[in-house]
């Protein structure tokens, strides 16, 4: 079975140039996904990716790579070989089934002008 | 029952619906099927332009040990730090397409991967942090900023974040500029001498020429470039040529002069002969930038090493 990982990040260094084939043996330090909540009430956010020894050592580096101006109050870090991807392959039909059902959105009503606070 | 499809026509080929995303302005995203030369391309400009920002930080570093003031030592750190951070975006974009952080390096260290050649001229006094901040991070914006809309995903999310932080790089080198050109008369001078060494050198950032550019249509079809080599440089010229008139001081060539006909700045020829040189390895400091590169990377092995093997323990 072929394992999708993550679309946008991940095991890349792992994955041979256009062939999606996973091989083992990198020098590097594993790569690690960063998601930086910018102030309390917002969701964390993915902005990108490092390489590092260990998650402590992962949460250092986004630290001082990607929050020198205040970008943010907390720090997730998830090695990228964890995260699990849809395959952008098969979005066609994975994304089918909403795709005939408007009436999940409130502008598929037709109602009267003068009906107010709704 | 799925009849949408069944009736919908034509199969695509892969290259077509590649070729549609681009054209309907559709971000590359990194498991997207792409052109293997695509692919190529992105991986070359990428990781050249990380190995920029990384190599770009040995010029500056050299003057911050000898910055004239705290204030300007501060500065002088936390723009090199950001270069650093710049080139770690970058290296990571480039990671998406499938190459490996050690391969990237070794192709720098190995001379199979170049770097933009502007970093192998000698940085010998204040000012010159004065000048590559105005003109080279200048350059460099003019560059970067139509790259915020390039085709590939991971690529233009680094350019944003780049962007960002890359302005205020630039207003701190006219800063330094505009205090030395209202200095003494020695101060003046080396603002002047400082701006007559980084001129032309800026100007060759853009690359060769249209016609001598052998990446441009392709990469422009594709949306990897938005404006030419030619049509960036004549920007960056038009907005110097006033700039300096702030300073007070002059930039060194004697045909820049403005065109009413065509609403720009005419300048003279450019000399191709030592940006080629430059680029081959015979630049004033491109052995120096390479050695201190490569030095770098040997003696931090071993922390490297510990890193890796204070990890292992402590997953055990």
């Amino acid at each position: 079975m072929v394992k999708y990982l993550y679309g946008d990040y991940g095991d890349r260094e792992q994955v041979k140039a256009g062939s999606g084939e996973v091989t083992l043996g990198s020098a590097d330090w594993p790569l690690w996904e960063v998601f930086i909540r910018s102030k309390q009430g917002l969701d964390h956010k993915h902005v990108g990716s490092l390489h590092a020894a260990d998650a402590q050592m992962a949460i250092e580096n986004a630290r001082d790579v990607y929050t020198r101006r205040q970008e943010g109050v907390s720090i997730w870090v998830v090695e990228s070989k964890h995260v699990h991807a849809s395959n952008p392959d098969e979005a066609e039909s994975l994304y089918d089934p909403a795709n005939d059902k408007i009436y999940r959105h409130p502008t598929f009503y037709n109602l009267p002008d003068e009906l107010t606070h709704m | 029952m799925n009849t949408a499809t069944e009736t919908g026509a034509i199969a695509l080929t892969p290259e077509q619906v590649f070729d549609s995303k681009v054209d309907q302005e559709i971000r590359i995203e990194p498991r997207d099927w792409m052109p293997d030369k695509y692919r190529q391309t992105l991986v070359r400009q990428i990781s050249q332009h990380a190995h920029s920002e990384i190599v770009g930080m040995l010029p500056e570093g050299n003057w911050i040990t000898r910055a004239p003031s705290l204030r300007r030592k501060a500065t002088l750190i936390a723009k090199v730090q950001d270069e650093a951070g710049h080139g770690l975006y970058l290296y990571s974009a480039a990671e998406t397409l499938g190459t490996s952080r050690t391969e990237m390096i070794e192709q720098l260290h190995n001379g199979k991967a170049k770097y933009s050649s502007i970093f192998n001229y000698p940085t010998i006094s204040w000012a010159d942090m004065g000048a590559i901040g105005w003109l080279v991070d200048g350059a460099a914006i003019m560059n970067q900023v139509p790259l915020c809309r390039t085709s590939y995903g991971p690529y233009a999310r680094a350019m944003v974040r780049i962007c960002k932080e890359e302005s205020f790089h630039q207003r701190q080198g006219f800063e330094i500029l505009l205090t030395l050109s209202r200095g003494t008369e020695a101060q003046r001078h080396m603002c002047q001498d400082s701006i007559n060494r980084w001129w032309w050198p800026s100007v060759m950032m853009f690359g060769p020429s249209d016609d001598a550019s052998p990446h441009t249509a392709q990469s422009m079809k594709w949306k990897i470039k938005r404006f030419t080599n030619d049509e960036l440089r004549q920007k960056f010229v038009d907005i110097c040529a006033e700039q300096v008139k702030l300073l007070g001081m002059t930039l060194p060539d004697p045909l820049l002069n403005w065109n009413e006909v065509r609403q720009h700045y005419d300048f003279g020829p450019i000399n191709w002969e030592e940006f080629w040189s430059v680029i081959s390895g015979n630049g004033p400091c491109n052995k120096e930038r390479l050695d201190a590169r490569v030095k770098a990377h040997e003696e931090g092995e071993w922390v490297r090493q510990a890193a890796n093997a204070y990890a292992k323990k402590h997953r055990q």
